[in-house]
């Protein structure tokens, strides 16, 4: 090993230290103002721990608007669209890995050349469809285009299913298997560290999304974790601890989750990202 | 006789397997695109019938200086976050992937905006950006500056936003990077040291061009991202200063679901896929620095 001189280890912990407090003290600050009693925070110079400790800014959020409503939401449609996406990505990542059919290439270029058209070309149309179905204020338009359309997925799936053994499917044919039941008994469940990364991506893609349910949803009791608030703080501008509460309450689930399966999001970055 | 049977049947499992997708794409993707560039043709206000007339719509919207105003706000936007965000993402890349005590903690800390929803952080920002209380003018006030009503000077309102992208953005490249960095074989850098090559030699040479498939990839994205940020002005600013921190896509979106012009958006959004679509090759044809054969 080649001895690092002391100056280049100070350097390099100074640049690393100096990022990772940038990176986390919005997140201490928000903590920080939700703990305060309002006329707290407009002390100077600002005090990061606040005197006295307050937790009323929280169930004062939380009653001030229906957050429960926004969970159950957010949750409904979150594992909806995931559960869909895994189901339909990786049937047919499946069909073009696995299976030989007529036009297997063009349909395949077809799909990932949609990945460059910008969702906003989309939007109108799409939205006009809904209007048509009568589907606006509802959680349809959000569950339905993103489960059936995810070329993204479908090229994750398919460039890890390409990756399984042929073996294991003869053997699983000679043993009277149709196509249905190689895809249940061997696809899926050697795909599973694939699945699991497009799970992560889908679901936390979903719970953040924000232009979705910005343009569909009116209906209060309908709203999803961001358009609450969001509508959140054009009724609180001033009373900060409050939205600084409202938002840690948004933040808490996300980040729990993360830190709970990071291992699995870097890996699921890695593994979609560039095994390309 | 044998073998038609086979591709037949291969072919009916296939239908069945890409059903779903294929259904969508023709639903939600390829028929709204020619549905869209009908309607670009078109004065379509919802509640009105809509009628052809050519490309009006195109040539009203660029003869708009307000067009021209979001266009110009886009391309700033993406003048500073997209070498900030790649810069930024590739030196913690290559701290993190030194030999260095705490390495899990700092990544995790690096990636946590990045699993936050941007409408929440974005609000947490708003707070520190506040001019009079917010942390960042308190800081600044430390070392004797004063700092500026950030999000209402229509000097600092754009940057302001790019900084919060930035931000949320370095973790994820980061990773990306680090994946690049990892696959780097030891020996290149044994052999390029028993050479004599110091560490900036050993980067020029060695790193970037091993690394260049990443960031050709990370670049390409950030540029796409760019072009079609949403959340942070319309959270922070809603455009605001006098339209500095108006970006194309809130522009579309006012169209369509404020002003309710169908059609005027519709064109907006065609103009936006052909400029992401330009740049796009612009990149690709001058790609010559990407090195694939590692």
């Amino acid at each position: 090993m080649h001895k690092r001189p002391l100056s280049a280890t100070i350097a390099i912990y100074a640049v690393l230290v100096v990022g990772a407090i940038i990176m986390t003290v919005p997140f201490l600050w928000m903590l920080s103002t939700s703990l305060k009693v309002p006329g707290e925070i407009f002390t100077f110079p600002p005090k990061w721990v606040p005197d006295p400790i307050v937790f009323e800014n929280f169930p004062r959020a939380w009653n001030a608007l229906p957050f429960d409503l926004a969970y159950i939401n957010s949750l409904k449609i979150a594992v909806f669209v995931t559960v869909g996406t895994l189901l339909t990505c990786s049937m047919a990542g499946y069909a073009f890995a696995k299976i030989s059919f007529t036009g297997s290439r063009i349909i395949f270029i077809l799909i990932l050349a949609t990945m460059m058209i910008p969702n906003q070309v989309t939007l109108v149309p799409v939205y006009m469809i809904f209007s048509e179905l009568n589907w606006i204020d509802t959680h349809w338009p959000l569950m339905i285009p993103p489960v059936l359309g995810n070329a993204f997925g479908v090229f994750l799936l398919r460039q890890f299913i390409a990756g399984i053994p042929n073996e294991l499917e003869d053997a699983a044919e000679i043993d009277g298997c149709n196509r249905l039941q190689v895809y249940f008994k061997i696809i899926l469940p050697n795909a599973k560290p694939a699945l699991a990364a497009l799970a992560i991506f889908t679901f936390m893609g979903t719970w953040n999304n924000f232009l979705g349910p910005l343009i569909y949803l009116h209906s209060e009791h309908l709203f999803t974790i961001p358009l609450l608030i969001s509508s959140f703080q054009g009724l609180y501008t001033t009373d900060w601890t409050l939205l600084m509460a409202a938002s840690t309450i948004s933040l808490i689930p996300v980040i729990g989750v993360y830190l709970m399966a990071q291992k699995y999001f870097v890996e699921g970055i890695t593994l979609s990202g560039l095994k390309g | 006789m044998m073998l038609k049977t086979r591709k037949a049947r291969d072919n009916l499992w296939a239908g069945f397997f890409l059903a779903p997708q294929l259904i969508g794409l023709l639903l939600f993707t390829i028929g709204p695109v020619v549905f869209a560039f009908v309607i670009s043709f078109m004065e379509w206000n919802i509640g009105s019938k809509a009628e052809w007339i050519g490309t009006e719509n195109y040539q009203e919207q660029w003869s708009d200086p307000l067009f021209w105003k979001v266009l110009g706000n886009t391309v700033q936007f993406a003048i500073m976050y997209i070498p900030l965000t790649l810069i930024g993402a590739l030196i913690v890349a290559l701290l993190l992937n030194l030999k260095v005590k705490g390495r899990t903690v700092f990544r995790t800390m690096f990636f946590m905006p990045v699993v936050t929803s941007t409408v929440a952080v974005a609000l947490v920002w708003s707070w520190m950006y506040n001019p009079d209380y917010g942390l960042i003018n308190a800081a600044l006030s430390v070392i004797g500056v004063e700092g500026p009503g950030w999000l209402t000077s229509t000097t600092w309102a754009l940057p302001s936003v790019v900084i919060l992208a930035v931000w949320q953005g370095i973790g994820y490249n980061m990773i990306l990077f680090l994946a690049g960095l990892q696959s780097v074989s030891p020996q290149l850098y044994e052999a390029a040291r028993i050479d004599g090559a110091n560490t900036w030699q050993r980067f020029r040479s060695i790193t970037l061009p091993m690394i260049s498939p990443t960031t050709f990839f990370i670049l390409i994205m950030l540029l796409i991202n760019a072009f079609q940020v949403f959340n942070e002005p319309y959270m922070m600013t809603k455009g605001g200063p006098a339209n500095e921190t108006n970006v194309i896509v809130l522009h579309i979106y006012q169209t369509a679901f404020q002003f309710f012009q169908m059609g005027a958006a519709s064109s907006l959004a065609f103009t936006l896929f052909f400029i992401i679509l330009i740049f796009t090759l612009i990149q690709f044809k001058f790609s010559k620095w990407v090195n694939y054969d590692a």
